[in-house]
């Protein structure tokens, strides 16, 4: 009986490591769409943006050997690729998912073009220095819970600090009343004296930012090399776990949790002898979970309102 | 809500300022030098993009002529040649068309992809399930339940969206990875052929899709699209319920004050547009793979239907034309990396280009026509209007 508890609890300490990496990239990315849409631009580019940041994160890796000069790469590139779909969308009010698609079919071309310039190799890049794991000096000694929580690659926690800011910013600050109010009410905000596109083009670029953030994660944290395609649908999952969370950082956390934990029993349904579940279920649970969400099913989720539609400024 | 976006909002390009509500029936080929506009932008998109492509070619220090030259090799070289790259068309009429329909109703179907997965995989079910059928029946039998299930798969989003208000997009993009798993579940599953692949087993003769050139894999499905491009035209813009479908697109608003049954017509378009991607995923299983081969990852015509839709303006024609210069340009770029060592890849960056131009046609709009009064930009930008409490 002692060992066989024993078991289990390396079953729950593979579980919950595994639920936070599943959900570390998600979190940055559902962050991204939560001040995209509250500002009341649709970004469904995530997914593409976090694609060509874990390419440029590893570029610059590769290059310099600095993993965290490879992050900022990866951040700051996200950022410009949100800047073309803000201009796209806020200054020529160009349909916003139309302009999403474009991006994502644009990163998927660029990272495997350059893969193939740059490496002249097709499907994965050459082993790059990744970012190191932090450990958290007390909780670390603590058994069962700092094997758990107390050593992760940096960006698990970045994410989890991410939240508590991104919630403090909307919800506390002047900042993110504005943004709630461009997102709600942009007429009404304007007639405050409230620059629209300016509060606009700062979220999409910020969405771009953690985007690229959730990139890095990808090809400098939890890998050490890029490979095509090697987001694999994460955006989308992020943007449902977003909309699951009804469009606030610590709602898209635990939806983010939630999903994670899905994929993690998918990974160790084997281990779990969870094998009665078929693993497709399991990945599928986002997805239906998120529609039934937006039914209303489950606690009805009700977007932004003035999310996906251009702003004109009025004379 | 009161909100003071209540314009009439169509996806852009679909409902231009309300011109294109033309009744059943009326002329419809005169054109002003506004449309000449509209029908340039899509050209000049391809050309700037081609010119980008070039960069590229240059940019990797190949030679941009040699590597086009061998894109058009490889898609018209030889009789196989044209064949392949029709068969490469094929879908990309049925996505674009499936897109395209939506939108004139005013939807943004994103979830071609999961509507041709679940397609392919009950047409290629159907078409090795039966036996002893004749193939006059067992052939179209498969298509139409491909495409039937394509429909059913869009018709919940459809339902979703008419019913409760909840956007499409999300529950497209949802249901294109429901698709997937799904598809993937079955496939290792209960349709699985015995052995070592995940695949079902093989079509059976009889529900093929015949071969029409001799020597060739080219097949019927061709005409199958060509008759859908038709058959879109004529029910968009010859019939009442193309009418109304239209008429949803530019303003849901107006049509309902108008009489029109906005939810039923929703619904209606949804699936039709599902069925015409569900159509492309049985014509891929009947036609060229002859059986459902598990999917790891989106095969992206359905994506490649935005592209499609989009660059031919919507119109049927306009996606038969589109269609075909990215079934041309898909098939041309495995003989431009095959051949001349070019990676493939600046096709997908050339096309993501035409949409980003596509999509960004303000900008082309103002550079090609001195401005005109300025209302229209605004009023066709946008989604499709949130069903408003």
């Amino acid at each position: 009986m002692e060992s066989n508890n024993l078991a289990d609890i390396t079953i729950y300490i593979a579980l919950v490591v595994s639920t936070l990496r599943m959900a570390t990239p998600l979190i940055l990315a559902g962050l991204g769409g939560v001040f995209s849409e509250r500002s009341g631009v649709v970004n469904i580019a995530l997914e593409g943006i976090m694609l060509i940041a874990a390419f440029m994160g590893m570029l610059v890796s590769y290059f310099t050997n600095a993993p965290w000069l490879g992050v900022l790469a990866a951040v700051a590139s996200g950022a410009a690729v949100a800047w073309l779909h803000a201009v796209i969308c806020i200054k020529y009010k160009s349909n916003q998912v139309v302009s999403g698609t474009a991006i994502n079919l644009f990163s998927v071309g660029f990272t495997g073009f350059m893969l193939r310039k740059v490496f002249e190799h097709a499907g994965q890049s050459p082993p790059v220095a990744k970012v190191a794991d932090w450990t958290i000096p007390l909780i670390e000694k603590i058994p069962v819970v700092g094997a758990m929580i107390g050593k992760h690659t940096p960006f698990v926690y970045l994410s989890l600090i991410a939240v508590v800011i991104s919630n403090f910013v909307l919800f506390k600050t002047k900042l993110g009343l504005r943004i709630r109010a461009v997102g709600e009410h942009p007429k009404a905000a304007e007639t405050v004296g409230v620059d629209v596109f300016a509060i606009r083009y700062l979220c999409v670029l910020l969405s771009g930012a953690l985007a690229g953030l959730a990139g890095a994660s990808l090809s400098l944290g939890f890998l050490s090399q890029f490979r095509e395609n090697m987001t694999g649908g994460r955006g989308f999952i992020a943007l449902a776990a977003m909309i699951f969370g009804k469009w606030t950082p610590y709602g898209t956390l635990r939806a983010c949790l939630l999903f994670g934990f899905a994929d993690a029993l998918q990974i160790l349904s084997q281990t779990l002898g969870l094998t009665f579940i078929p693993r497709d279920f399991l990945l599928m649970a986002p997805y239906i979970l998120t529609m039934a969400a937006l039914a209303g099913v489950i606690g009805r989720s009700v977007p932004p309102a003035a999310s996906g539609i251009p702003y004109e400024r009025q004379k | 809500m009161l909100n003071a976006d209540l314009t009439p909002k169509g996806v852009r390009g679909v409902s231009n300022n309300g011109k294109d509500l033309q009744k059943p029936g009326e002329q419809m080929f005169r054109i002003s030098r506004e449309q000449a506009v509209e029908l340039s932008i899509p050209i000049v998109a391809v050309l700037l993009a081609l010119l980008l492509g070039a960069f590229l070619i240059l940019f990797i220090g190949r030679s941009p002529q040699e590597a086009y030259s061998a894109l058009l090799q490889g898609a018209f070289g030889s009789k196989r040649d044209i064949a392949e790259t029709l068969i490469n068309v094929t879908p990309l009429i049925f996505t674009g068309l499936s897109v395209a329909f939506s939108f004139k109703c005013g939807l943004f179907n994103i979830g071609a992809e999961g509507q041709f997965i679940m397609g392919q995989i009950v047409a290629a079910w159907i078409g090795f399930q039966l036996t002893g059928l004749p193939t006059v029946i067992h052939m179209p039998l498969a298509f139409l339940l491909g495409a039937f299930a394509g429909g059913l798969w869009a018709a919940l989003p459809g339902y979703l969206k008419a019913k409760l208000g909840v956007h499409e997009v999300i529950n497209t993009i949802m249901m294109n990875y429901i698709a997937l798993y799904f598809s993937h579940y079955l496939v290792m599953g209960v349709l699985k052929e015995p052995g070592p692949i995940p695949q079902t087993p093989p079509v059976v003769a009889a529900a093929r899709l015949w071969k029409i050139l001799p020597g060739t894999r080219l097949h019927f499905g061709l005409i199958l699209a060509l008759g859908a491009v038709w058959l879109v035209y004529y029910l968009l813009f010859k019939t009442t319920l193309g009418y109304e479908i239209r008429a949803v697109g530019i303003n849901p608003h107006a049509a309902r004050y108008g009489g029109i049954n906005v939810s039923r017509d929703i619904i209606i378009a949804m699936s039709i547009s599902g069925a015409l991607s569900g159509a492309a995923g049985a014509v891929q299983a009947l036609g060229v793979q002859f059986r459902f081969l598990d999917l790891f990852g989106f095969v992206g015509y359905g994506f490649d239907g935005i592209a499609v839709a989009l660059l031919g303006r919507n119109h049927p024609f306009g996606v038969l034309i589109a269609a075909t210069l990215f079934g041309t340009l898909a098939r041309g770029a495995i003989t431009m990396q095959s051949i001349a060592k070019i990676p493939k890849q600046i096709i997908g960056i050339i096309q993501a280009t035409i949409v980003i131009i596509v999509a960004a046609d303000e900008v082309l709009r103002r550079l090609l026509k001195s401005r005109s009064p300025g209302t229209q930009a605004s009023v066709d930008a946008g989604e499709v209007e949130r069903d408003g409490e």
